[in-house]
């Protein structure tokens, strides 16, 4: 397998199969990309600018949301996209719950 | 061509792979004496439960069900089902004896102590294991076999090597006449319609959204947020962001070929072909289920590590991520880390996986049977009383 790969068409985000430093350029899905952020091995960095709010996609299917903005080339994972599953925190109008703690 | 393997044919038309005489313990208090009379008898495996006392309702069904499930088992030559008495052992055995197979009933009460017990238990056992030892290998078709795909430990690797690995040999053994079991909705949120799409029938369709609905709710009702819990912080170390992610791996497993039936915890399924089974996502709970519907095998796909089998039904442990093959290789058995690493073909991993189940089918030892990596865990929806 390649060391970068993008799994769906519509995907916004690749997958890195190695270490890349920060400041590595590195070439997917046809385009060159400077990594703001180390990305390890089997995590993701943004193939474009993905505003707060807006869908994370891979595998060609929605996997969360982005929770701030995210440059080209940053570290997409736990800190800047969530979940819209299963969120008991945000359940009964309450959506601060679990930020809060 | 008519592919088969060599399995144990039991009197009720199920086949085992395995052919262990279980000491199946009905209740926690003769756990000790089930596992005495396991380390003096060769050949011999412990079923035992930490509960069985004053369980009620559903939630006592669903042990009961569980145990009867796993003593009935292919797998299982014989059964000597301990309890405290011979009257709360013998509605268990009675359940199992429809099986077909030699059942016998041990009370400790009756006994007259546990070193007594353990005693007669180990007779009993013995000439079980002998009996059991005059029963060979016979070719058999894939129709009587059920393998259940699972995974656990799961990181970026597991969606995108070691589970489409599987999903290939799933497709193949399902063409080929077997049934496949694929489990925990919780890991089918955010790909659950995907699968319901893949449902050759409407009913089963709504029953895949309303098991992930169910998890859903169960989190929200408690107030939970899923992503605490599921991804796991090993997931996540491993690269997977949100429990969506980590389910369209999941599914990956099952392979593409249609769902044919949508069954409950520990229930056989009543076709083949690619079957849904209804566990919660904790391995051991899950893969308890999947031996008491009657799976003969299990296929574990596993990414950061995670080395637990199944008690009866031997696990198979798959990896695509090339720092678990090189630091686990005692708890691996089928490393498909080269998908990663060295470009592998995935057709061509999936041929190596279909070997080597095959080599297990037939008595193959796995990594987890040897070291004794087995845990049963039945689930419970209620407390005793």
């Amino acid at each position: 397998m390649d060391k970068i790969i993008v799994l769906g068409e519509r995907d916004n985000v690749a997958t890195c199969l190695a270490d890349f430093d920060a400041g590595s350029v590195v070439h997917a899905a046809g385009l060159d990309v400077a990594l703001s952020d180390a990305i390890q091995f089997g995590h993701k960095f943004a193939l474009t600018d993905i505003a707060a709010g807006a869908e994370i996609c891979k595998y060609g299917e929605v996997i969360g949301v982005a929770s701030v903005d995210i440059a080209i080339g940053q570290h997409v994972h736990v800190h800047n996209i969530e979940s819209v599953r299963a969120r008991g925190d945000k359940a009964n109008g309450d959506q601060e719950r679990g930020d809060k703690s | 061509m008519t592919e088969t393997f060599l399995g144990f044919p039991r009197p009720d038309g199920r086949v085992g792979v395995r052919n262990q005489v279980a000491i199946l313990s009905a209740m926690d208090n003769t756990n000790p004496s089930a596992e005495r009379i396991a380390g003096i008898v060769a050949g011999t495996i412990v079923i035992s439960t930490p509960f069985g006392r004053t369980q009620i309702g559903d939630d006592f069904e669903m042990t009961m069900k569980t145990l009867t499930g796993i003593g009935a088992h292919p797998n299982i030559a014989a059964v000597l089902v301990l309890g405290l008495s011979l009257d709360s052992a013998k509605p268990l055995a009675d359940r199992i004896r429809p099986s077909g197979k030699p059942v016998e009933v041990l009370g400790l009460q009756e006994a007259g102590s546990t070193l007594a017990l353990t005693t007669e238990g180990a007779r009993i056992a013995a000439d079980l294991v002998v009996q059991a030892s005059e029963q060979s290998r016979q070719a058999c078709p894939f129709s009587d076999l059920t393998i259940a795909v699972e995974c656990g430990g799961s990181d970026t690797t597991s969606g995108l090597a070691s589970n489409p690995t599987v999903g290939r040999f799933a497709d193949r053994f399902i063409d080929s006449g077997g049934t496949i079991i694929l489990s925990e909705p919780a890991e089918f949120m955010g790909a659950e319609h995907l699968l319901a799409a893949r449902a050759e029938n409407p009913e089963d369709a709504d029953k895949i959204y309303a098991m992930v609905q169910w998890f859903e709710d169960e989190a929200k009702r408690n107030g939970v947020d899923m992503r605490g819990i599921n991804p796991t912080p090993d997931n996540i170390a491993g690269g997977l962001s949100t429990l969506e992610e980590k389910s369209l791996g999941a599914i990956a497993k099952g392979g593409t070929r249609p769902i044919t039936q949508v069954i409950g915890y520990a229930e056989p399924p009543t076709k083949s072909g690619l079957v849904i089974m209804d566990t919660p996502s904790a391995a051991c709970e899950s893969m308890t289920g999947l031996v008491g519907g009657g799976a003969q095998i299990i296929i574990f796909s596993t990414g950061r590590g995670n080395a637990i089998g199944a008690p009866v039904a031997p696990t198979i442990k798959i990896t695509g991520n090339p720092h678990t093959a090189k630091s686990m290789p005692e708890n691996i058995d089928v490393d498909v880390s080269a998908i990663i690493s060295d470009g592998e073909n995935l057709n061509v991993a999936s041929e190596r996986l279909w070997i080597e189940v095959m080599k297990i089918a037939a008595g193959k030892i796995t990594r987890a049977e040897v070291l004794k990596e087995d845990q049963l865990s039945v689930s419970r929806f209620g407390p005793s009383v």
